[in-house]
């Protein structure tokens, strides 16, 4: 092994600070090889070793009495009883999106399917929270075309149902799409498969797709802000092949289930490298491989480019000696490439040959756990105090309410997502008891009385204006889905997505977002079993919001507690849970009418939160309650048509206010820990009691009428009248005709 | 009575379609690998829906050529009962066992909601737990379901009341407006000229069971189920267990 004379110009192309190299060198105790500063720079990549991230995730809790993984392997894993456990992660792919929609978006799905099925779960359900720029810039269009498509064309390939998710826009998003997936899956208690490389001696399998060029340094691309320049990375994206990944699979559960595999875990970012060494510095091993076994696509490839191929759809798993036969016919009956490629060791170090000579030779653990930990400066962010300043509750009321309504409900933010979601299979594995467009989704497990909710969400205006704030009502929000729709909330995921850490003002907002969520998870006693940090989402200096979505898991007891979002009967009384308290501060009104993203919004009371939704848990699963929907975006007005117009057949409102405030502000105005309910006259005296009892305010605020119109009368004024399915129209085909006109738009242009 | 499901790579729909067959309608189902070349005494085989081998080349291309499908074609020559659901009925046309071809969906998307459907034929072996003219709620989930062939074929297939199923509003209009994927006259669901092999687009597997939002697709194993006992009626339930592919839950 000859080391090569690296150049400062070398190392720091590989993204590694001159620090980082001295370090590389003590570790080695000489100097790498260009092998072995590949090795490093994609292990110690932001992406992999979270070491700007790391300080602070510590601060997370990952206790509680249903946790049973949490942070550390590929997905997080809990209780969920009857010898069941639910395997579930969210993960983004965001760079990989900008620069190519579709692959981006695809590989990413595969990339958390494969995080799902390593542990030895089927995964079940699939959610896409995706944020992007506004579309009358072509670029976003495109890029929301083909984001959608790529999701879709992956999962339903594969067969794991899209169950629901959410889509923001907003300008901070133009250039910096986020796409992040949540996968769920289910395993049997006694049968987890963990990333572990244990028994020296025993052979190191190669499955799946054969590696390729495709994909070198995609780690080191995702850890860096973005340029002009930044499309000429398009062959750092990988290309999906979901039929593939499909035969893996189902090829991995056999292997697994026949009891064939000591360890197991997918290749994803940093591929063949990432595997081998976490492998091994988990189960305290060395792990030893010949880059002439591994399957390739070409010839000539150089153990570099082996080695930091992100070639996708391939697995690395240890088995022992006497298995190994029953293990590649299980892969070649599918069809598929797999081959051993080298051993487990007891030395401790991650040592690759080609042609019989060592070209790397490194320490497991330092590679895998070494990288170094910033803590890096903070700063509170110079914006906030103009941002917050800004008296939102004085903007001027809208001058036509038919009119009002009908752009705010067609608005990008709050109309139906329909043209989204249909692209995506969200029925196949027939488990999907409640789909997309409702506040939280349900699946059954075929053959149990248990049925799992699960609910992404994130509110990045809030978090914009006050970090801790705005990541506590992403917590409290998931939760609250969650319990409309008849669940329990048990645990949670989280996807950390903001601008570059170097820059002190992102650190702030950064730590101070694991704050907020630390506090929420507390108190709603939702621990967070991992999840994924996405840093340098960043485009000519211009950064995202910050933006943590939460994926909440969920379990609803019986079929009876579930809850629909939609009203059903005609003469059920409205009502409106939870604190008077709203506000225009940063709500999709100011943006939408004002387009400003401005003033402090009312921030969520953790112990209140709790006991509403004690109450609304309670009511519902009392059966006291006909629907139960979140009152979040858009304000009370929004949510409680949102109710009407889910209803089939067809059902209109009679909304009745009194309010000391300006109609806006108390219609669109929006708070925390609030729910519109509907329920039957002969219950309204039972859930007011209740409520009394347990301190929460509840209000009656309306009538579910037959007349499919929507009517509003607020302090005794008619203000709004309305069909119906004037406003259905406009809400239901909205991103359509957007998408539509864009294109339109782009059409013309192109011919002036 | 003993259903079959092959098991193509990349079929999606297997575990679906064995789950309705076996749990709810208590036969005795079992799963038929691509690779084998006889049906083990099966009734009734259905071809489910997914991508097999990826869709690569063209839909159901590639899976025709499974060994599974000599003995398909040779049952079905000889009266067996086979279901094509969505991609099992893009298999069926590619194997010459059904006509046409689906072409993409006319709004070049994927398309995943229920629709409506009108029962044209409700004398079939797969159809007479319906009511003539009945209107059906079943999901469709394809990107390649808008059905076409020559004006000829077409006319043939009109004449000999070949349409089971056609797309239709919530009444039972057969219109273009309830037309999702471009499909040549509606057409959602055929029968061939023996009247023993059906191919359809929608998903009777996803409205077996109310949970699920309908079971209006029920009829179609029930009536499958009905038929088979009138041709046999000295066919009993097996005694032995089925035996399937092992998956969770089964």
């Amino acid at each position: 092994m000859i080391p090569t004379d690296i150049s400062p110009e070398t190392i720091s192309q590989h993204g590694l600070t001159p620090e980082e190299y001295q370090r590389i060198c003590e570790i080695l105790g000489r100097q790498p090889t260009f092998t072995e500063l590949g090795i490093f720079s994609v292990m110690w990549s932001e992406h992999c070793s979270y070491k700007s991230s790391k300080i602070h995730l510590r601060r997370l809790p990952h206790q509680g009495p249903c946790v049973v993984q949490g942070p550390g392997e590929n997905a997080g894993v809990v209780d969920i009883g009857d010898g069941l456990v639910a395997v579930f992660k969210i993960e983004s792919h965001n760079h990989p999106s900008f620069i190519e929609p579709y692959q981006g978006a695809a590989t990413g799905v595969g990339g958390i399917i494969r995080d799902i099925f390593t542990m030895g779960a089927r995964p079940i359900a699939l959610m896409d929270a995706l944020h992007f720029g506004f579309i009358d810039d072509p670029k976003n269009r495109m890029i929301l075309e083909g984001v959608v498509a790529g999701v879709g064309g992956y999962g339903n390939c594969i067969g794991i149902p899209t169950v629901g998710g959410q889509t923001v826009f907003s300008r901070h998003y133009a250039n910096n799409p986020l796409v992040n997936v949540f996968c769920l899956g289910i395993a049997r208690r006694d049968q987890i498969f963990y990333g572990r490389a244990t028994g020296v001696g025993n052979p190191v399998i190669y499955v799946g797709a054969r590696t390729g060029r495709d994909g070198i340094h995609g780690a080191t691309m995702a850890s860096e802000e973005f340029d002009e320049r930044s499309e000429e990375k398009r062959p750092t994206v990988q290309v999906g092949d979901p039929f593939l990944e499909k035969l893996l699979l189902e090829a991995c559960l056999e292997a697994m289930h026949s009891g064939l595999v000591v360890g197991i875990q997918d290749m994803g970012a940093a591929g063949l490298t990432c595997s081998t060494c976490e492998m091994g510095s988990r189960a305290g091993t060395g792990v030893e491989i010949e880059l002439d076994r591994v399957p390739q696509r070409e010839a000539g490839m150089t153990a570099y480019e082996i080695m930091l191929s992100e070639s996708q759809e391939r697995m690395l798993l240890v088995t022992r000696e006497e298995n190994e036969p029953k293990v590649l016919e299980i892969f070649t009956r599918w069809g598929l490439d797999a081959a051993t490629i080298g051993r487990v060791t007891g030395d401790g170090m991650l040592r690759v040959l080609q042609s019989g000579t060592i070209v790397a030779e490194v320490p497991n653990r330092p590679l895998a756990d070494g990288a170094p930990v910033y803590n890096r400066p903070m700063k509170r962010p110079a914006y906030l105090d103009e941002a917050r300043a800004f008296g939102a509750d004085l903007v001027a009321p809208p001058r036509d309410w038919e009119q009002a309504v009908i752009r705010m409900m067609s608005s990008p933010n709050l109309c139906r997502k329909r043209w989204i979601w249909e692209q995506y299979d969200h029925m196949v594995r027939t488990n999907t008891l409640v789909g997309p467009g409702a506040d939280a989704s349900i699946l059954r497990l075929k053959g149990k009385e248990r049925r799992l909710a699960i609910s992404t969400d994130c509110n990045p205006r809030y978090c914009y204006l006050d970090p801790a704030a705005g990541a506590r009502a992403a917590v409290a929000e998931a939760c609250r889905n969650i319990v409309c729709s008849g669940g329990t909330p048990l645990a949670a995921t989280n996807c950390l997505n903001f601008a570059s850490p170097e820059n002190p003002e992102t650190m702030w907002q950064f730590s101070q977002t694991v704050d907020g969520i630390r506090e929420a998870c507390q108190a709603l006693g939702t621990p967070i079993t991992g999840g994924n940090v996405s840093f340098y989402n960043e485009t000519n200096g211009i950064g995202v919001y910050p933006t943590p979505v939460i994926g909440m898991v969920g379990i609803v007891e019986r079929e009876s507690h579930i809850t629909p979002a939609a009203f059903r009967e005609a003469g059920d009384v409205v009502l409106l849970l939870g604190p008077e308290e709203v506000s225009l501060a940063g709500s999709e009104y100011l943006e939408v009418f004002h387009n400003r993203v401005e003033g402090v919004p009312v921030p969520v009371r953790l112990e209140l939160e709790k006991r509403i939704e004690s109450f609304l848990g309670n009511a519902v699963r009392e059966g006291w309650v006909r629907s139960a929907h979140d009152c979040s975006e858009g304000g009370l007005l929004v949510t409680a048509l949102e109710s009407a117009l889910l209803a089939y057949p067809r059902l209109g409102i009679e909304l009745r206010i009194s309010s000391p405030l300006m109609p806006h502000q108390a219609l669109f105005g929006e708070g925390p820990s609030r729910v519109v309910l509907s329920a039957p006259e002969q219950n309204l005296q039972k859930l007011l009691d209740r409520a009394r009892e347990m301190g929460v305010l509840l209000r009656p605020c309306g009538r579910v009428t037959s007349l499919k119109e929507v009517r509003v009368v607020y302090n005794d004024a008619d203000i709004l009248s309305v069909q119906v399915a004037a406003i259905f129209e406009t809400w239901d085909r909205a991103l359509e005709s957007w998408l539509q006109a864009a294109r339109m738009n782009e059409t013309t242009d192109e011919h002036r | 009575m003993k259903t079959g499901v092959v098991v193509f790579p990349g079929s999606n729909c297997d575990h679906d379609t064995y789950h309705v067959l076996k749990h709810v309608l208590g036969t005795d189902a079992r799963f038929i690998w691509h690779g084998d070349a006889h049906l083990h005494d099966c009734d009734v085989i259905v071809l489910p829906g997914g991508f097999s081998y990826g869709d690569y080349l063209r839909t159901g291309a590639i899976a025709r050529f499974s060994p599974v499908m000599q003995a398909v074609k040779e049952f079905a020559r000889r009266g067996g009962f086979v279901l094509g659901i969505c991609n099992g009925f893009q298999i069926l046309q590619e194997a010459g066992l059904l006509p046409g071809a689906m072409l993409r969906n006319r709004g070049l998307k994927f398309i995943c909601r229920p629709v409506d459907l009108r029962a044209e034929r409700t004398d079939l072996a797969f159809t007479r737990a319906y009511e003539p003219g009945q209107v059906l709620r079943m999901p469709i989930a394809h990107n390649e379901g808008s059905f076409y062939v020559s004006p000829e074929e077409l006319n043939h297939l009109e004449r000999n009341g070949r349409v089971v199923l056609r797309y239709s509003s919530p009444s039972g209009e057969v219109c273009d407006a309830a037309n999702p994927n471009g499909s040549l006259n509606n057409i959602a669901a055929l029968i061939n000229e023996e009247g023993n092999v059906m191919g359809m687009m929608p998903h009777p597997e996803r409205a077996s069971e109310l949970c699920l939002g309908s079971e209006d697709g029920k009829g179609i194993f029930v009536s499958l189920l009905k038929a088979v006992e009138s041709k046999n009626p000295r066919i009993q339930e097996s005694k032995n267990g089925p035996r399937g592919l092992s998956f969770l839950n089964s």
